[in-house]
């Protein structure tokens, strides 16, 4: 049976601090309103109203700086997190009502390795193969055939309290594909990896998607997005703010090319020009010193650009050309960079 | 309810508890062979105690190490499993509902401590013997307290395992385990408090009380004991009343 993954208008707020996992840091708190003399609690929105589609059989990215929501979206779809309001549903099933019949179709990779350190990695896998009820046998093929395709035989029967990060993110990807979910989530994956490992999991979440299965990752990793997802949310403050493949939505950053400059001295009638250059489809100020050129071209602007501020006596002091990116559309929708 | 995966979690804490064989006997027994050894042994052979202290004394060490055993069992490891690591983040998304893996901590931290009272009392006895009078005249009511104290302990161990951080357990041992044991009739009947009236009512909250005296009731009946009925009927409160907060604790603590 596939699965995809609905919600509709999902928010949480965090009167508590928000777990580990569930992200949700970087929030300045806002403070809700107290009754009587009763002291505020602070509120922490970490969803702000969140819907999203993601059609079965596609690998589906949540892309966002830290803190915009992406864990407690995941949490919220693996029954790890109550929702304030809104409702969420894998396949048929809605996520907070039905949790068993939902837990059966989802594999959960979360941020931090939450391995059972009391066991060793080939018991993790049986065990948890065992919490799905696969019989003995399946059990101990699966997860053989699992720590062949993670590397991990040599280590197989050590306690996993032993392990480098990578191995036990490794370890953890493996285990939630040993009972075969219909929709995986992995909050960010790749975090934490050498290249090496990186491409090996990249190769492993295309080979798990070939065969039909919904693939839900976070990160804040432009290349992993760019690279893995067939379509992709950008969130931030717990909103959707752009939605589409990583083609369209490189393809809506106004002109393609970001020139971030810098200049000793500025002025408004630089900007004016600029903003007169051919092939320059937006200038943004950005602080006393420094503008956004949004344009359809790079490197040739930079003689036009250099010459016009020689013009105006403002020094041009750096130029920074990215091409078109998911990097430049986050920074078009919000201002500020991803990995800010 | 999925017996599957039921069995599966007790499967999986049954295979650690294998693997800490040793120092979880070493925990669970060390303690009370030494006190039965130096006042069961030492202290009435060289006359400070009389004879007789010897059969008082098994029924409260059987409960001091039920209650201990049951109460480490479920709180230890729930305790480090919702830590930074939450490593119980695997069983919570095992396809049974969350109550239930709360459940099987308690119905396995009760097999533990069952089998610690049960250790016990030939432990007990081997070391203090001759002496000890056990006079088991009812071994249904003797049953019925035993598995009341195993499940109290477990219960407890759950609320206690999920209301506390892991930087209280030190404080755990010394403001609820210590005094819950020293207040606990264990090593008197609760009849010796009658000098101490306010004190006597006091203990009646501690559950501790009604393990040792209903395990004295059923073990050595010819001493002073809190009547077995009513010690049922509080173990029975002490068991819905922790498995209660415990459940609802553990489900604060799962779900964020």
């Amino acid at each position: 049976m596939l699965a995809g993954i609905r919600t509709v208008d999902l928010r949480k707020v965090f009167t508590s601090p928000p777990p580990l996992a569930s992200g949700g840091g970087g929030f300045a708190p806002t403070f809700g309103r107290g009754k009587g003399k009763k002291q505020p609690k602070p509120e922490i929105v970490a969803l702000d109203g969140l819907s999203l589609q993601i059609l079965p059989g596609e690998i589906f990215g949540l892309l966002g700086p830290n803190g915009a929501g992406k864990s407690t979206t995941v949490g919220i779809l693996t029954t790890r997190v109550r929702p304030t309001s809104g409702q969420a549903w894998i396949g048929d099933h809605d996520v907070w009502a039905e949790q068993v019949a939902v837990k059966r179709l989802i594999g959960v990779v979360s941020q931090r390795p939450n391995l059972d350190f009391a066991l060793t990695a080939r018991e993790i896998l049986l065990f948890h193969g065992a919490y799905f009820g696969i019989d003995a046998q399946q059990r101990s093929r699966r997860a053989d055939a699992l720590l062949d395709r993670f590397q991990l035989r040599d280590r197989a029967d050590q306690l996993v309290r032993g392990f480098s990060g990578g191995m036990m993110q490794r370890l953890s990807i493996a285990r939630a594909m040993m009972h075969d979910p219909q929709v995986l989530f992995l909050d960010e994956p790749s975090a934490g990896l050498d290249p090496q490992t990186k491409l090996l999991l990249w190769e492993i979440i295309r080979e798990y998607n070939q065969s039909g299965k919904t693939v839900l990752i976070t990160t804040h990793n432009m290349e992993e997005a760019d690279a893995l997802c067939q379509r992709l949310a950008i969130i931030d403050h717990g909103r959707n703010i752009a939605l589409g493949t990583p083609r369209e939505l490189k393809a809506a950053v106004p002109g393609g090319f970001l020139l971030r400059l810098r200049f000793g001295h500025f002025s408004p009638e630089l900007l004016q020009r600029l903003k007169n250059l051919t092939g320059v489809t937006e200038v943004r100020a950005t602080d006393g010193n420094s503008a956004d050129v949004y344009a359809d071209r790079g490197g040739s602007l930079v003689p036009e650009i250099a010459s016009l501020a020689a013009l105006a006596s403002a020094e041009l002091c750096d130029v920074h050309i990215s091409e078109p990116s998911l990097e430049n559309l986050f920074l078009h929708h919000t201002g500020r960079s991803l990995r800010e | 309810m999925n017996w599957k995966t039921f069995l599966a979690l007790l499967g999986r804490d049954a295979h650690v508890a294998r693997r800490n064989l040793i120092p979880l006997l070493l925990q669970t027994f060390l303690q009370p062979m030494m006190f039965v050894f130096i006042f069961g042994r030492v202290m009435v052979s060289s006359g400070y105690m009389p004879v007789a202290y010897k059969s008082l004394l098994l029924p409260g060490i059987m409960a001091i190490s039920m209650v201990f055993t049951g109460v480490w069992a479920v709180a230890m490891p729930l305790i480090g499993e919702f830590q930074f690591t939450r490593e119980i983040e695997d069983r919570l998304l095992a396809p049974i509902q969350i109550s239930w893996l709360a459940i099987e901590k308690v119905f396995f931290g009760a097999i533990q401590a069952l089998f610690a009272g049960l250790v016990v009392i030939p432990a007990a006895w081997l070391l203090l013997r001759p002496g000890v009078e056990l006079n088991l005249r009812s071994p249904l009511s003797f049953a019925c307290v035993t598995v009341l104290v195993a499940l109290f302990s477990a219960c407890g161990g759950l609320a206690l395992g999920c209301s506390i951080d892991q930087n209280h357990i030190g404080l755990m041992f010394s403001m609820v385990l210590t005094p819950m044991i020293f207040f606990g009739c264990t090593y008197y009947p609760w009849s010796a408090l009658a000098h101490f009236p306010i004190l006597q009512k006091i203990v009646l909250l501690n559950p501790l009380v009604y393990a040792s005296e209903g395990l004295r009731g059923t073990l050595v009946p010819q001493f002073p004991h809190i009547p077995v009925i009513a010690v049922l009927i509080a173990l029975t409160l002490f068991d819905v009343l922790f498995l209660a907060t415990g459940l609802s604790q553990f489900r604060r603590k799962a779900v964020s």
